[in-house]
């Protein structure tokens, strides 16, 4: 069976993100890297390979962004992936959640996976929904947010937690699964499969090679619009205590609990 | 007819879920202004007298898929897709919660819809729906607007206040042939409760514990903290849940419990909006956490940036000290 891993290159999280108020897009100009939940989907898709209850013949990433992107698809090689798809395409720019989710549903098409893996959300656009997305394009049954991936006979047998507790589920495949950081500790790549990773296939494809009408995607295919980008109410700064003479700073703790009459 | 279409969760009992009655309170409030209605869909076995009681919420219609299971999205996608589609609502409105985030995300898809998550408030701005959603961890608001019909609403937690205001709903039965793969995804068991089941909700000083404890041990420092201080207990992220290091019924957050004590302590807490919309009404907020950049001192009273190995059982001994 194939694997295929949806992955996204993001800011840095030390890194201070921005919105261009020309485009109302992130600015994606700064240092980026791999989103650290599509990590754990790619150590998921190692942990069943290596399991051996089911047969992976192959293990594909694909994203699509710009050019930074292709750094996210060698990470996500470094990591276990076998070659990566990168559909990159100036029609693309600007798509919403529910242009971006029809993108990548198409490239997923044309790989025809077993299995479509991705994080549950994504470091810069905390939106959580495109698994789902992808899934009713595909006409893929789906859960996200899975902490616990089980083989059972031709089904994956998923925990999460939702709004009364923990769900067990079981999906039959071909399905969609987007995972959360609970799932697994991702592996660290070695030298030698960092060093690899450039070898490794990479397939660019522009949205006409994968059956996308340029008119569904982009500013021109999305279904929202940015109206205004403002500032949250101000909150005022809380106070600040470096710790330095821990003796000192429980000392500071206790008198500001004790003027707010909470001990 | 335009309106507004919200989907409203219920666990096994039949007991619908808060965030969805507030979602149904909002709706009914948006509608008044756009001068159209609001309506419930429901799945699974509700009574009519449980169905028609949504009214008390606002909404004029309720409809309800009984032979759908509750609990999985993509069923109710089918029904809420044919809802609109039969009915020509103009949005969708979905309470916080994780269901509605996977529902209108289906919604989006099969109906090519637009679509925002995590949106704090909801205005009419010349007869159209404008979300406000906040990005880039909280630190700024985007309004958005909806190009085409129908727009797809998702709320963040405790985003939308519940508003009763006496009625009762007509209810409408709907027949909905479910897609394939819609009935490939099953329920094997549903909310299941891990851990021992503590009481949160009653304690005035919560001490709320995070990934930076290192380790399940660490709560027992928690608990030592939470038992200097009178009526204190201890509190959880998803995260430390998840890896079993506290049971679920401490969790806060998204898909936990919402809390406003006197005091929330975090220690080890990074902060993450998830963890964030179930704590920040509290009165006040401390954080102790050896990351200067961690997310939880934007919104806290007191920040203190150091290792809560050192500081805890000190701060324990001195609330102790203090009491005597």
């Amino acid at each position: 069976m194939k694997i295929c891993v949806l992955v996204k290159d993001v800011p840095d999280a030390a890194v201070q993100k921005r919105i261009d108020p020309g485009t109302m897009r992130l600015d994606r100009s700064g240092e980026n890297t791999l989103n650290p939940f599509d990590t754990h989907a790619i150590e998921a898709a190692m942990q069943l390979r290596e399991g051996g209850e089911l047969q992976v013949d192959e293990i594909v990433a694909v994203t699509m962004g710009t050019d930074t992107a292709a750094r996210a698809l060698q990470k996500a090689v470094a990591l276990g992936a076998d070659r990566s798809v990168h559909l990159s395409d100036d029609a693309l720019a600007g798509s919403d959640v529910c242009a971006t989710g029809l993108a990548l549903a198409k490239v997923l098409e044309s790989e025809g996976p077993d299995l479509v893996l991705l994080g549950q959300q994504s470091d810069d656009g905390e939106c959580y929904t495109i698994g789902a997305v992808v899934a009713d394009h595909l006409k893929m049954p789906s859960l996200t947010q899975v902490i616990d991936m089980k083989v059972d006979g031709d089904k994956i047998r998923c925990e999460r937690q939702a709004e009364y507790g923990y769900d067990t589920v079981a999906l039959t495949l071909p399905a969609v699964i987007s995972v959360g950081d609970a799932i697994n500790e991702p592996r660290y790549p070695s030298l030698k499969a960092i060093m690899g990773a450039k070898k490794k296939p990479l397939d660019s494809k522009s949205a006409a090679d994968v059956g996308i009408d340029a008119g569904q995607v982009g500013e021109a295919g999305s279904q929202t619009t940015v109206i205004s980008l403002n500032e949250p109410p101000q909150k005022e700064a809380g106070e600040i205590i470096e710790d330095e003479d821990t003796a000192e700073t429980v000392e500071k703790i206790v008198a500001w609990l004790e003027e707010r009459k909470l001990i | 007819m335009a309106g507004i279409l919200v989907y409203a969760l219920h666990d096994d009992e039949g007991n619908f879920n808060k965030n969805s009655l507030g979602a149904l309170s909002e709706a009914a409030k948006l509608a008044g202004e756009l001068g159209t209605e609001a309506a419930a869909v429901i799945v699974g076995d509700i009574s009519d007298d449980g169905a028609a009681g949504l009214g008390n919420y606002g909404v004029t219609k309720v409809y309800r898929a009984k032979d759908v299971p509750e609990g999985l999205a993509q069923p109710i996608v089918d029904v809420m897709a044919k809802v609109i589609q039969d009915n020509g609502y103009t949005y969708a409105l979905f309470g916080g919660g994780l269901l509605g985030f996977e529902i209108g995300a289906g919604l989006t898809a099969r109906l090519g819809a637009g679509v925002t998550m995590e949106v704090t408030k909801v205005k009419v701005d010349g007869g159209k729906l404008v979300s406000e959603r906040p990005i880039l961890q909280d630190s700024k608001i985007a309004d958005v607007g909806y190009v085409s019909e129908p727009g797809i609403i998702i709320g963040r937690l405790n985003a939308f206040d519940v508003n009763e205001s006496g009625g009762t709903a007509e209810v409408v039965d709907v027949d909905v042939e479910l897609s394939e793969f819609s009935t490939k995804a099953e329920m094997i068991t549903r909310g299941e409760q891990r851990g021992a089941d503590v009481d949160i909700e009653a304690a005035d000083i919560l001490i709320g514990g995070g990934r930076g404890l290192g380790s399940a041990d660490g709560f027992k420092d928690c608990e030592e903290l939470a038992g200097a201080f009178s009526n204190g207990a201890v509190a959880a992220t998803r995260a430390v849940v998840d890896a079993g290091w506290y049971p679920y019924a401490a969790q806060i957050g998204q898909t936990g419990k919402t809390v406003a004590p006197k005091l929330y302590l975090a220690v080890g807490v990074s902060g993450a909006i998830q963890h964030k919309v179930g704590m920040q009404n509290s009165e006040n907020i401390v954080a102790i956490n050896k990351d200067a950049n961690a997310p939880i001192f934007e919104f806290s009273d007191l920040g203190i940036v150091g290792d809560l190995n050192k500081i805890m059982p000190k701060l324990t001994e001195a609330i102790k000290a203090k009491k005597g």
